[in-house]
């Protein structure tokens, strides 16, 4: 019966709802669509300054990558042995960030946690664009970046093939597909959107453009059967799929025989820290727009609950890789592997070690409780932190492991150079100008499936207030749907 | 009732209601009452009309899907095992130059496997629905536009045996829409 007081209750969020009272599928509609429908001259001015920047940080990466183009990899802060540096690092780094998208669009959905339905268009964005970013790293890093199409099997005039038996081989698979699909997943949930801006645009250059990128779509009931088994194939397909992108990963270096790198749990630690990390900056992200956007109602408290509650369990599987690393070293007798853990206590890049354990291990513990998860500022801060944490722990896995390899004679510092931050710096440039451009052009709430999510609250919020089957059900029909959780989410239609 | 040679001048009839509860109502009263040949559109997937229009008739994708995907797997592989172990045989580590290495083979043959398979999810879905497809009758229709907001519709369309102009529309009207209109072929 508690939910049947709360629609007495004016719109506060009290933490406890996905969606705030007082919704209806206009408003609904009319709220997100109004973002990209606005006029340019009415757009915030928050927009613009924050877009100027990201465009100004962009240039930097330009500049960065023609310098690198000019000069070669010389430019950058590696040497002999620690061959992959902050390249490397931000690569995974990035492509971190992006499972947090795919986890919410395919994984939930799977699962029926309809709250989804609020964050998955933004995170799937976020997903796209932190691909995008991840995905240059490897190809920059090739020293002849002009010639990474030879990364793909092509007939060639050389008569050679790619080593298919090499983890780096198997990278590119795994990074393209996963940019191709999660682009694909992010362009079937726009679709009924488009017709949405479609119908509600009234300038007829937008009427046409939103029209064409609509395809059609009408909203007829077979269209709807057919989307619906198609995005439940699409979530079923990217869910191993993500999974398998960053174990593909690990196995670059768990494939090695390096100490620190050639560890059995890393496939199951960097999918879990890749999680971990995207929470981190899907909350950095969300917590400004929604108040920018007054996207409240929509975005609740409960929603960051939930968001901080699953990067607060990823984050313990990563402590639990964390104390499987120690135990390796510690448990496998060989020399190598034991001063692997000597060099990461007391050796010369022991600060990176000792703050990722803060980052990652001790930040997160007050999101145990309540008033921390729905707390915007300390949500904000652990965010920032764990985003700092899960960096540091690429930089302790290859650059400590890289520093000291095998001979003595051969050990090196690492350094990264201003070109090495100035590039990293410059995919933030591109990362943020593709988001604000994402703002400002597309919805960037998923419209039909925050419907979708309004009309399930309203059957829950009638099922509970009268203790009566389905509202509306006419009497003389038949109706069997007594109980409005076999209606939750687009996702049940597999009628075939 | 009309001949079935009869000119048929407009698309159909189209009802349009307030609430997805009236869409679904009227849903499977146009059912009971014999129509066949009719649509329903909604601003999101309505699980009762999706079963009351497409009547367990199958969406025609998991088949294709399944397919693609296994032709996805089958390309990946052979073209690793070509690749690696007949055209450009070379010897890493000493391991095996032959079917024994397949493990190596599994990352590749499963990111093909998906990219294929959900390419043609995606794809089948549109092509099936007959889109794109810039123009429809239904378009037509008196505040379609806001098929893709906050309103339901349901279309009975003049191709199906028991429309009759007059008659389809007192029927359409017993189901309390907001209005019934004609929707110009």
């Amino acid at each position: 019966m508690q939910q049947a007081q709360r629609l007495n209750t004016p719109p506060v969020d009290t933490g406890d709802a996905y969606l705030l009272q007082g919704e209806t599928y206009t408003s609904i509609s009319d709220s997100i669509s109004n973002v990209p429908l606005t006029g340019p001259l009415k757009t915030p001015r928050g927009w613009f300054i924050g877009f100027t920047i990201a465009f100004a940080l962009l240039m930097v990466y330009f500049v960065s990558i023609a310098w690198l183009f000019i000069r070669g990899v010389g430019i950058w802060g590696i040497n002999i042995p620690v061959g992959w540096g902050m390249d490397i690092i931000n690569f995974v780094w990035w492509i971190g960030i992006g499972h947090a998208g795919t986890l919410i669009s395919a994984i939930l959905l799977l699962l029926n946690q309809s709250w989804r339905n609020s964050i998955n268009r933004f995170a799937e964005a976020m997903t796209l664009f932190a691909v995008a970013c991840a995905g240059m790293y490897p190809i920059l890093h090739l020293g002849r970046p002009w010639l990474f199409y030879w990364l793909t099997p092509y007939p060639n005039t050389m008569g050679m093939w790619p080593q298919f038996r090499s983890p780096l081989t198997w990278d590119v698979f795994a990074i393209s597909t996963y940019a191709l699909v999660s682009l694909v997943f992010w362009l079937v949930g726009l679709m009924p959107d488009f017709a949405t801006m479609r119908d509600r645009s009234t300038h007829p250059l937008g009427r046409t453009l939103w029209g064409i990128a609509a395809l059609g779509w009408r909203g007829s009931a077979k269209h709807w059967h057919r989307y619906e088994m198609a995005s439940l194939l699409l979530a079923g397909l990217s869910t191993p799929l993500v999974v398998s992108v960053h174990s593909i990963i690990s196995l670059d270096f768990a494939v090695s025989q390096l100490p620190g790198w050639q560890v059995t749990v890393f496939p199951p630690y960097f999918v879990a820290g890749a999680v971990f990390a995207g929470f981190a900056m899907v909350l950095l992200l969300m917590i400004p727009i929604r108040s920018w956007y007054g996207f409240q109602a929509y975005i609740t408290m409960r929603h960051l609950d939930v968001m901080a509650k699953i990067m607060l369990a990823t984050g313990m599987i990563v402590v639990y890789g964390y104390f499987m690393e120690v135990f390796a070293s510690v448990y496998s007798g060989n020399v190598y592997e034991e001063y692997l853990l000597e060099n990461r206590l007391f050796g010369p890049s022991a600060w990176a070690y000792y703050g990722l354990l803060f980052c990652n291990a001790i930040a997160i513990q007050p999101l145990w409780f309540k008033r921390v998860r729905q707390s915007i500022p300390a949500l904000i801060v652990i965010s920032a932190i764990v985003s700092v944490g899960m960096w540091l722990e690429r930089y302790v896995i290859i650059v400590i492991s890289l520093e000291r390899d095998f001979l003595p004679s051969s050990w090196a510092q690492y350094n990264p150079t201003f070109w090495d931050w100035s590039l990293y710096l410059g995919t933030f440039g591109l990362f943020f100008t593709l988001l604000f451009l994402f703002i400002r052009i597309l919805p960037m709430i998923n419209i039909f499936e925050m419907r979708l999510m309004l009309n399930q609250e309203r059957q829950r919020a009638a099922w509970y207030a009268e203790g009566t089957p389905k509202p509306g059900s006419h009497k003389g029909h038949d109706d069997h749907g007594s109980n409005p959780e076999k209606r939750t989410t687009g996702a049940t239609a597999a009628g075939d | 009732m009309a001949t079935l040679t009869r000119q048929v001048p407009f698309y159909g009839l189209m009802a349009e209601f307030s609430t997805p509860e009236a869409l679904i109502a009227a849903t499977k009263a146009a059912r009971e009452a014999g129509y066949r040949k009719m649509d329903a559109y909604s601003p999101f997937p309505i699980e009762e009309v999706i079963d009351e229009i497409d009547h367990g008739r199958s969406t025609g994708i998991p088949p294709l899907v399944l397919t693609a995907g296994l032709i996805g797997a089958t390309t990946g592989f052979v073209l690793q095992y070509i690749g690696a172990f007949v055209d450009y045989p070379i010897n890493v580590g000493g391991r095996p130059l032959n079917w024994e290495g397949w493990p190596a083979f599994v990352p590749i043959t499963f990111e093909l496997m998906i990219l294929l398979a959900a390419f043609t999810a995606a794809i089948s879905m549109v092509v099936l629905n007959g889109l794109p497809m810039p123009y429809h009758p239904v378009f037509n229709a008196p505040r379609f536009d806001r098929a893709s907001q906050d309103l339901f519709f349901l279309c009975i369309e003049a191709v199906d045996p028991l429309f009759d102009r007059t008659e389809t529309e007192r029927f359409l009207r017993t189901l309390a829409p907001n209005q019934v209109s004609e929707v110009e072929s």
